[in-house]
């Protein structure tokens, strides 16, 4: 018993070492270490939940809304639940697809995370968020999911607030679309350290983009309590999210509609028409009410995740690219519209405002016989009736000149290209700086761009030069010989402004390109103060409750080259198109005493395809306070096609109507357009009657 | 020493066997620590089941229940003589290899990847393996304490028997598998063995034996991958903190944030986040450390520490052998569970799924340790009777 009694000994050593090996190691990790374990404790237990805010509302320049939200049901799907089935959730999604009468497959390209290999459908947003696949889904389809959860694990319908357009598909190029943000983007966003959600949109065009800080708002932060599986036990502290801006524009929702119908009118009465856009700005502010473009989508598709068929027709040539916005992204050359420009240009040049000019059919130039519009004599006329007959030749001749001047095809020194420099002054050739995105620059082709223009092209266009275009050939041979000449040309000469470029650049004709948004924004520095605007959508911001955050200003871009009584002068001839001009047919019956409308009609060749039709009107005349320009895509002549519905958009903004038919009530009755944004009360309704300014008598 | 020690042949001493001891005899302190611990665990079982069900005590119930069972069977130990006992530890040893058999075969069922458990409806099973644990120590006891003709020391023959003994409980508990009474039961034997007197160069050849199979039990693929998976965590937990080294991060994460004083009773949100696994069971402890702090925690390890030494104390005032080896025994089996337990909730131990003594949740777990309670009483009252 004395080596047992021994041995106990030993035991009883080892016990009292165990009991002080645990109470010490208990002491570092609970007392010394205890704050790092209760971070990683809190950082386990707690997760941060993103409580989106309120998206501010877009507004027209009456307070009726554009963009506003409502909520809807929306079933999203988690694909970390779907990977961990055996099946990789096949039959989950099927049973889904059942609910929802969608095909599975398209369900599950819907959710699959978008990569440098993976294009739309696909989520944008973060794999550990749940993915929408349908929004808008009754409550009866989204009980069906909820109400038996152990056929649809990781699938969930709940409601969310979406944009909602009255106005359906109105100015939905120029409102743009939100989508979930991606992690790059949440990471730009400076001061915001959010964790990314997934939930977080992000305006994708238009100006859910260019206002999307504004309309965003603070998303309010919510710290819940979760158990291993991530259920939500309880909220342990909660910020709240701060709404999003209100973006008060100047679009007049009803004169955007008259201007989208319009536009619809004019591509049906066009066989050949493939895309139109219609601009209406405030003359003397440059504030746009109205831009449109056709055709066009209903934006809600883009609720609940846009499934793969609405997307590849948003992006298909064949219907018409209906997500591009041609107001400000497509690029036409402008025929005859653009003449003011090259008017001015002569005045320039120096050629006398009250000078008789000769108008024969045709006009050499470098060989070639360039003719007017169907090879007619005028006469001799003064610059007034070149605008308002359309004579070409007598821009041909004064373009011709002052190439001549500037040296031809191989100047000396630094030539003037006063035609150019002065369609610059008017905004042509550099974008408007307008508040929505991607606009286009449009293109002056003066002799720097065509140098440039051929050291990009010289060894295409030297190659086909060569070996002609038999694969076109085989169909058109005209087309391929003509396209063949071209090409030695170019590889040839390409480097220099030939004579013929002058001219055709003198007509709005060649490779001169404007935006319907471009020209617009010029005829309305041309018919009211001389100054050029960048035309602004955005009028104001406010918060919800109405106060006032700032007013979006109209910058000035620059002066047109014109004395007042110079654009007074062009100002009285383009008076004259619509009465007696070339819109004179389109114009008949219109009450001109009551409006009178000023406009210059434009009819561009494009080789190959149907003619671009134009047309630039103002209203009314002596005192202008709206512009108007419709663009026709493949239209045909100006007269035809884009005035007429010019003429539409003006009946339906004063209210008027062809003899015999009912007009409808004007949209914007005298056609004055409001002259300050509407008032948003503190309860987030529109004061009916305009509060006058303080200080201000009216 | 007065020679009144049940040694071989010789009849027993002062007392006849049999005889009834007053109550208060028993060890007051040990009675003390065991009630502290089973209250304390009845908190910490209450605490981590209370979201289980809508009226949260069901759980907590069952171990009430548990525990009355055990203290009955503990007061039904006391009154027995161990002496007497021991002429029942054959019958005790062949009914707990017949339990280890009976589990192995369709009898019984399979919970967590292991074969250990003998449904008895009602919510109710039992585990043998945790009888196992005392039927070894009785054997063990009972082979060990006939020491040789002149010597303390226990006979070669005996020594053998008592192995092939516990290598027939070991062997059958592997079968489950449970490796964590596995090693309780090896710790067992090597506690009793070494106390009993077994000579040092009979200790060293055993120990070399042991890490010899250790190492062919490591190489020859014989541990399941969970088990190696569980060493290789623990070796370093940033293996992997989403898979085998979850459990041990996410222990220390409840322990370590109890700091000082605890969050309180019912205060623990990783404990009401189940973000430990087994928290009623085999991690009970971290719901000490998280609610009730360091505190609470040393508490509860000295609480255990005093059943330990209180068992110490009776194996040394103890005058026969098998009285001894029996609460030596006893102290290496709950020591070596707190260990083991209380180690790897705080990263100084694999883990391994063994219960905490009278704190963790576990029917057959308690009605064992409050038998062996029972036991080491008995020894203690019989040994007072000067």
């Amino acid at each position: 018993m004395i080596r047992l009694r021994g041995r106990l000994r030993v035991l009883r050593a080892l016990t009292l070492a165990l009991i002080l090996l645990l109470g010490a190691r208990l002491w570092q990790v609970q007392v010394r270490e205890g704050e790092r374990y209760v971070a990683a404790a809190a950082a386990t237990r707690t997760r941060d939940v993103v409580v989106p805010a309120v998206r501010g509302q877009i507004l027209d320049a009456m307070g009726r809304p554009l963009v506003r939200n409502r909520t809807t049901l929306v079933v999203s799907v988690d694909r970390g639940a779907l990977e961990r089935m055996k099946d990789g959730g096949k039959s989950v999604m099927a049973r889904l697809g059942k609910v929802l009468g969608r095909d599975p497959d398209d369900l599950l390209r819907q959710i699959r995370p978008c990569g440098p290999t993976i294009s739309r459908p696909c989520w944008t947003g973060s794999p550990h968020q749940p993915a929408p696949v349908a929004g808008d889904v009754t409550a009866r389809q989204a009980l069906q999911i909820l109400e038996r959860q152990e056929d649809f694990p990781g699938i969930t319908a709940r409601e969310q607030a979406v944009r909602e357009h009255p106005g359906k598909s109105a100015a939905v190029q120029a409102l743009g679309y939100l989508q979930p943000v991606t992690q790059e983007e949440l990471e730009k966003r400076e001061g915001l350290k959010a964790e990314f959600s997934g939930i977080d949109v992000a305006g994708r065009d238009g100006l859910e983009s260019v206002y999307d800080r504004e309309l965003r708002g603070t998303p309010g932060r919510k710290r819940v309590q979760v158990d291993r599986l991530g259920k939500v036990l309880g909220v342990e502290h909660e910020t709240a999210s701060r709404p999003g801006d209100t973006l008060i524009t100047s679009i007049d929702a009803k004169v955007q509609a008259v201007t989208e119908k319009a536009l619809a009118e004019a591509m049906k009465s066009a066989p050949q028409a493939d895309g139109a856009a219609g601009v209406v700005l405030d003359a003397r502010t440059g504030r746009v009410m109205a831009i449109a473009s056709a055709p066009t989508y209903d934006p809600e598709v883009w609720t609940g995740g846009i499934d793969e068929a609405d997307y590849r027709r948003l992006l298909s040539e064949k219907a018409g690219l209906p997500l591009v916005s041609r107001a400000i992204k497509g690029e036409f050359a402008p025929g005859s519209t653009f003449k003011m420009s090259s008017v001015t240009a002569m005045l320039r040049a120096g050629y006398p405002i009250n000078g008789r000019y000769d108008c024969p059919g045709s006009f050499m130039v470098g060989g070639r016989s360039f003719n007017n519009f169907r090879g007619r004599a005028l006469g001799v006329m003064s610059l007034h009736t070149a605008l308002v007959k359309s004579c070409d030749t007598i821009f041909y001749r004064a373009a011709f000149e002052q190439y001549t001047k500037d040296g031809g095809r191989h100047p000396r020194g630094r030539p003037k290209e006063v035609m150019a420099n002065t369609a610059r002054a008017f905004g042509f050739g550099s974008p408007t700086g307008i508040d929505l995105p991607g606009e286009s620059p449009g293109r002056i082709p003066d002799r720097a761009w065509k140098k440039k223009m051929w050291a990009a092209t010289k060894d295409q266009n030297c190659r086909r030069a060569k070996i002609g275009y038999p694969e076109v050939a085989k169909t058109d041979p005209g087309r391929a010989s003509f396209l063949k000449a071209l090409a030695r040309d170019n590889c040839q000469e390409g480097d220099q402004l030939r004579p013929g470029d002058a001219a055709n650049f003198s007509i709005g004709q060649g490779d001169v390109l404007v935006t319907p948004l471009q020209l617009a924004a010029a005829y309305a520095a041309l018919v009211t103060d001389g100054r050029l605007r960048s035309p602004r959508v955005g009028w104001m911001l406010v918060r919800p409750d109405g106060t006032k955050v700032k007013e979006i200003k109209v910058p000035v871009r620059g002066k047109l080259p014109l004395a007042p009584y110079e654009r007074a002068y062009i100002k009285r001839a383009l008076s004259q198109v619509a009465s007696d001009g070339t819109a004179a047919g389109a114009f008949l019956g219109f009450p001109m005493k009551k409006v009178p409308i000023g406009g210059k009609t434009g009819t561009a060749e494009v080789y190959g395809k149907a003619d671009t039709s134009w047309f630039a009107s103002f209203a009314p005349v002596h005192d202008p306070r709206l512009v108007v320009v419709v663009m026709v895509s493949q239209g045909g002549m100006g007269s035809q096609t884009a005035a007429p519905a010019v003429r539409k958009i003006y009946e339906g903004i004063y209210g008027l109507a062809p003899k015999g038919e009912k007009p409808a009530p004007a949209a914007l009755p005298g056609g004055v357009p409001a002259s300050r944004p509407p008032v948003i009360l503190p309860d987030g309704t529109v004061a009916k009657k305009i509060v006058p300014e303080r200080g201000r008598v009216r | 020493m007065n020679g009144l020690v049940g040694t071989r042949g010789r009849p027993f001493a002062r007392r006849p066997a049999g005889v009834r001891s007053p109550v208060w005899k028993a060890d007051g302190l040990l009675i003390v620590a065991v009630a502290g611990l089973a209250l304390i665990g009845t908190l910490l079982i209450w605490s981590s089941t209370r979201t289980w069900t809508a009226d949260g005590t069901s759980m907590l119930k069952k171990h009430l229940l548990n525990l009355g069972i055990g203290t009955a069977l503990a007061v039904a130990a006391a009154t027995v003589d161990h002496r007497l006992l021991r002429a029942y530890t054959p019958l005790v040893y062949a009914a707990a290899a017949l339990g280890l058999i009976l589990v192995i075969t369709p009898v019984g069922s399979e919970v967590n990847g292991a074969h250990s458990w003998i449904m008895l409806g009602g919510g109710f099973a039992l585990q043998p393996s945790e009888f196992a644990k005392l039927a070894l120590v009785l054997i063990l006891a009972m082979l060990l304490a006939q020491p040789a003709e002149g010597d303390d020391r226990p006979r070669g023959l005996d020594v053998m028997i008592a192995l092939v003994a516990a290598a027939i409980l070991m062997g059958l508990v592997m079968l489950q598998p449970d490796f964590g009474t596995t090693m309780v039961l090896g710790v067992i034997t090597a506690g009793t063995l070494i106390l009993s007197g077994l000579r040092k160069r009979w200790i060293a050849a055993l120990a070399v034996a042991v890490a010899a199979g250790g190492t062919a039990v490591w190489f020859l693929d014989v541990l399941e991958p969970y088990q190696v998976a569980r060493f290789t965590a623990f070796v370093n937990p940033a293996t992997d903190p989403r898979g085998v080294g979850y459990n041990s991060t996410q222990a220390l994460n409840a322990v370590g944030s109890g700091e000082l004083f605890g969050k309180g009773l019912f205060g623990g949100g990783q404990t009401l986040g189940r973000f430990v696994p087994e928290q009623h069971t085999d991690f009970v402890f971290t719901v000490a450390g998280e609610e009730f702090g360091f505190l609470g925690a040393v508490t509860v390890v000295v609480l255990l520490g005093v059943v330990l030494l209180r068992g110490l104390r009776i194996a040394r005032l103890c005058e026969d052998r098998f009285g001894t080896l029996v609460a030596g025994a006893i102290v290496c089996w709950l020591g070596f569970q707190t260990l083991i337990n209380v180690g790897m909730t705080i990263g100084v131990m694999p883990i391994t799924g063994l219960p905490l003594p009278f704190v963790s949740y576990g029917g057959t777990a308690t009605f064992a340790n409050m038998i062996a309670v029972g036991v080491l009483q008995a020894i203690h009252m019989r040994e007072q009777w000067h």
